[in-house]
């Protein structure tokens, strides 16, 4: 158990957006939107995936959306809040501790908006490790966890609460709403207990958040490789480093969709990435061969200064280094890949498996 | 022939040029009112070499007032900034990212209203005249004069803004700067808005100091036009600079940048120019200015301006050397004030230029009246300035591999031949003007800004087509050919528009022809 506070959030959203994988939001306004919370309603305790009652009453809370509207339409003032509301007048039960869905520079922020707004606990862990781009992608949803019922509310204020078949029925009516919502919504779903959280959560993400985020800001402090540092705590790869060159984005079927070429430099010269996007990175390929797949984790930071660039961030000139990093072994299953191995995104390829670098 | 001239807080500095060749160079301290200084730049410069008026072809001027301004928090207008988008954002309104230093230096009023745009060009609500007006009445008792207005997504859709703007222009009178924030950014509201804000904030300043300059050249008997730097290195003309100071922001580093390129011939190297009162440090790559990252943050304000990524300390010739349990240099300056407030020129005040004549480096004002300082004293603060500056550059460097240090500007006299663990310093022909040098080099730029419908499997043709053209017109606006590089792109589409409408932005830059 710890307490975060308005100061914390720096490290924790720039580390969230590095897991976060190109999406999950960004950090810069998922940090004020919860240092808004933290300042006005007090600090947000942390409490481990261990120390949550069997009986609690968990209810995650996050943002759906393409990313690309959140940086431009940002959300309404109680519209978080809302959210959790609306699923607890539903199941007609108390919420007892908040959760965070994915790691994300929003989405690993917005459950602190809700758990300052609420005054209750939240949970350090996520459902993914990363981010994922569709609402069933979550490790609970293999445990046989349903997603709904889920509340959705938009900023004017319009509320639902969905009941589906299974969580994939969740992804594709949530995404309908949040796309006529504007393509921006806030959702609370996967309401667990405590032993089912036990059952299909990633522990410890949000403390691993913070120290990435800290890892970055010392290493340039001390002037060392700030990239090079995240490689080292995520045992991560650097497969390629150069010049963004070209950024294909399109805001399609409710999802930042769209390409980014990098050009390489110094030792990459000659040689040419080209990323795959649906809100997060998931396929890149090198030369024309693939070199990283979903479900594995692919991060772009700015080579210079290590800071993590989302999808919607990439931007023509930058210099930029992509790394592959091993995600939850969990994932690598039969059933993991089907839910998020590059044949569901229709890659016709099988996953490559990054391998956990040992730190040099 | 070109005139280049930079004016800083400390110094003004004017080139006369032929082509690529210097034919003159004068350094004179910064007047409080601008004018007189470049007036007696002007004037240096003609008795250095006569030349008749009517053969200069353009001046072009880099200035760090606006952003000096700004980090100063002085001469800045009261302003308000309207957001158009409720209910949506009002979780986080205009300035609540800004230090509260800053929002009491432009009396910073936050207004949100309705209005705004989905990204498909829906409207989130309806525009509310009566509100704005409302707003707008209350600016006016509150003595706001320039108004900054943002509308959610504006970049795909400006109606809104335009038509906010109409209103606020009719409640307030023409005497009311207003800048709308489609103009100034791009996608994402705070950033855009935080530009359009400062901008909004610099626009009377702006004003005077355009009059200003264009009234010494053109008492000169100076015909020809006057254009001022841009961040990315190229040149607008008087009028745009007047409403978009915002733009000329960053212009200084790259001026003094591209001039020690130029002037060193190098094309990959650490630039130090050292000032009156700051050293700002850039990294040159290829002989383009390193650019700073996805955030820009300037005088504790996030925005996304594209600007070479410098890093300053304050450290110049002005710089007040104190001694009190070890030995401090600046970062308080007496700036402009120096030929009056140096030991060496009279004055009382122990500067950085004093301790560098004590120690025999250098030969400025009168040496005799520095004789009584402590030789010892000389070597410590000397040593002090070379091992901040150092340290500046060892911050900026991002490879181990060992970089050649090229020093520019009035104050490098203060550094010594070689930098601790640095190597030799390169000091090139008229370093101490590199700055007007690189506005007088300045770059020409061609854009493009427009809609195009890309079919399916054709957006490569698209993008070719736009950058080709951005290319063109740099080509047809004066820039070496071979010299021309595309710097920006940006692609917005335009859902609600058919034929999957996309609005391309994208900006070539060369080198200027040096015809002339």
């Amino acid at each position: 158990m710890r307490t975060i506070t308005a100061d914390d959030l720096a490290d924790l959203a720039r580390g969230a957006a590095v897991l976060g994988t190109g999406g999950g939001g960004d950090p810069h306004v998922g940090r004020l939107l919860a240092e808004a919370a933290l300042r006005e309603h007090g600090p947000v305790t942390l409490v481990g995936v261990d120390e949550v009652p069997d009986d609690a009453v968990v209810l995650p809370v996050a943002m759906m959306g393409a990313p690309t509207v959140m940086v431009e339409k940002l959300p309404s003032v109680d519209q978080v809040g809302s959210a959790v509301r609306a699923l607890a007048r539903y199941l007609g039960r108390t919420p007892t501790h908040l959760a965070c869905i994915e790691a994300g520079g929003v989405n690993s922020t917005i459950p602190f908006v809700a758990a300052a707004q609420l005054g209750l606990p939240l949970v350090d862990g996520d459902g993914m490790g990363r981010a994922f781009p569709e609402l069933q992608m979550v490790l609970p949803t293999l445990a046989g966890v349903a997603a709904t019922p889920m509340a959705i509310v938009d900023e004017k204020g319009n509320r639902g609460v969905l009941e589906t078949v299974d969580n994939n029925w969740a992804e594709r009516l949530a995404r309908t709403a949040t796309i006529d919502m504007g393509c921006s919504s806030i959702i609370s779903l996967y309401a667990m207990s405590g032993v089912q959280l036990r059952g299909g959560w990633v522990a410890g993400t949000l403390s691993l958040c913070d120290r990435i985020g800290r890892t970055i800001r010392e290493a340039r402090a001390a002037h060392d490789d700030p990239v090079a540092a995240v490689a080292g705590v995520l045992g991560a790869r650097v497969l390629h480093t150069g010049k963004v060159v070209d950024v294909a984005r399109r805001t399609a079927t409710g999802f930042a969709r769209g390409e980014g070429t990098v050009e390489g430099l110094g030792e990459d010269v000659g040689h040419r990435v080209v990323l795959h996007f649906q809100n997060e990175h998931l396929i890149a390929e090198r030369d024309g061969g693939i070199e990283a797949t979903t479900p594995d984790l692919i991060i772009v930071l700015e080579s210079d200064t290590g800071e993590p660039i989302t999808t919607e961030g990439l931007r023509f000139g930058q210099r930029v280094s992509v790394l592959a990093a091993p995600c939850d072994p969990r994932w690598h299953t039969e059933g993991g890949l089907e839910l998020v191995g590059p044949r569901y995104f229709g890659y016709d390829t099988e996953p490559v498996r990054a391998v956990r670098e040992a730190v040099a | 022939m070109r005139i280049g001239i930079d004016v800083g807080g400390t110094n003004t500095d004017a080139v006369l040029m032929q082509g690529s060749t210097v034919l003159a160079a004068v350094k004179e301290a910064t007047s409080d009112d601008v004018t007189s200084g470049i007036v007696g730049a002007l004037d240096g410069l003609q008795a250095q070499r006569g030349f008749d008026p009517a053969d200069v072809q353009a001046v072009m001027i880099g200035t760090t007032h606006f952003i000096n301004a700004l980090v100063e928090g002085r001469r800045l207008a009261p302003t308000a900034a309207l957001r158009l988008g409720l209910p949506a954002t009002a979780s986080l309104p205009p300035l609540v990212d800004w230090p509260a230093r800053m929002v009491e230096a432009v009396k910073g009023r936050s207004y949100l209203a309705h209005g705004g745009h989905e990204f498909d060009g829906r409207h989130i609500s309806a525009l509310d005249e009566d509100e704005l007006r409302r707003a707008a009445a209350d600016m006016s008792a509150h003595g706001v004069r320039s108004v900054a207005i943002s509308s959610v997504f504006s970049p795909v859709n400006t109606e809104f803004e335009q038509r906010a703007s109409e209103i606020v222009a009719e409640e307030l009178g023409g005497g009311v700067a207003i800048s709308l924030s489609h103009e100034i950014g791009r996608i994402g509201l705070l950033e855009r808005e935080n530009a359009t804000i400062i901008n909004a904030a610099l626009r009377e300043l702006a004003t005077g100091i355009v009059e200003g300059l264009a009234k010494s050249v053109n008492g000169h008997g100076i015909t020809a036009p006057i254009y001022l730097s841009q961040n990315d290195g190229t040149l607008m003309d008087v009028d745009f600079a007047r409403r978009y100071p915002v733009a000329t922001f960053a212009s200084g580093p790259t001026n003094s940048m591209r001039g020690a390129a130029v002037l060193s011939g190098l094309d990959s190297c650490a630039v130090v120019d050292v000032g009156g009162t700051t050293s700002d440090v850039g990294i040159l790559t290829n002989g383009f200015p390193r650019e700073a990252t996805t955030e820009v943050v300037v005088a504790g304000i996030r925005t996304n301006f594209r600007m070479p990524d410098v890093l300053s300390v304050g450290i110049g010739g002005g710089s007040l050397v104190r001694e009190g349990g070890g030995i401090t240099v600046g970062p308080d300056s007496v700036g402009h004030r120096l030929t009056q407030e140096a030991l060496v020129f009279g004055g009382r005040t122990l500067t950085a230029t004093d301790v560098v004549v004590a120690a025999g480096r250098a030969a400025i004002g009168d040496p005799d009246l520095v004789r009584s300082i402590d030789p010892d004293l000389a070597r410590r603060a000397l040593e002090r300035i070379a091992a901040d500056v150092a340290d500046v550059i060892e911050r900026m460097r991002t490879s181990a591999e060992p970089l050649p240090v090229v020093a520019v500007g009035g104050g490098s006299i203060l550094l010594p031949d070689e930098l601790p663990g640095m190597g030799a310093l390169h000091r090139p022909e008229n370093f101490a003007v590199a700055n007007a040098i690189g506005a007088a080099i300045a770059q020409v730029g061609g854009e493009v800004d427009r809609i195009y419908a890309i079919e399916p499997g054709r957006r490569d043709a698209a993008v070719d087509e736009a950058r080709q053209e951005a290319v063109d017109r740099a080509v047809a606006a004066g820039a070496e050919p071979h010299s021309v590089a595309v710097v920006e792109f940006d692609e917005v589409p335009i859902p609600y528009l058919p034929g999957n409408a996309t609005r391309i932005r994208c900006k070539a830059v060369g080198d200027l022809l040096m015809g002339a």
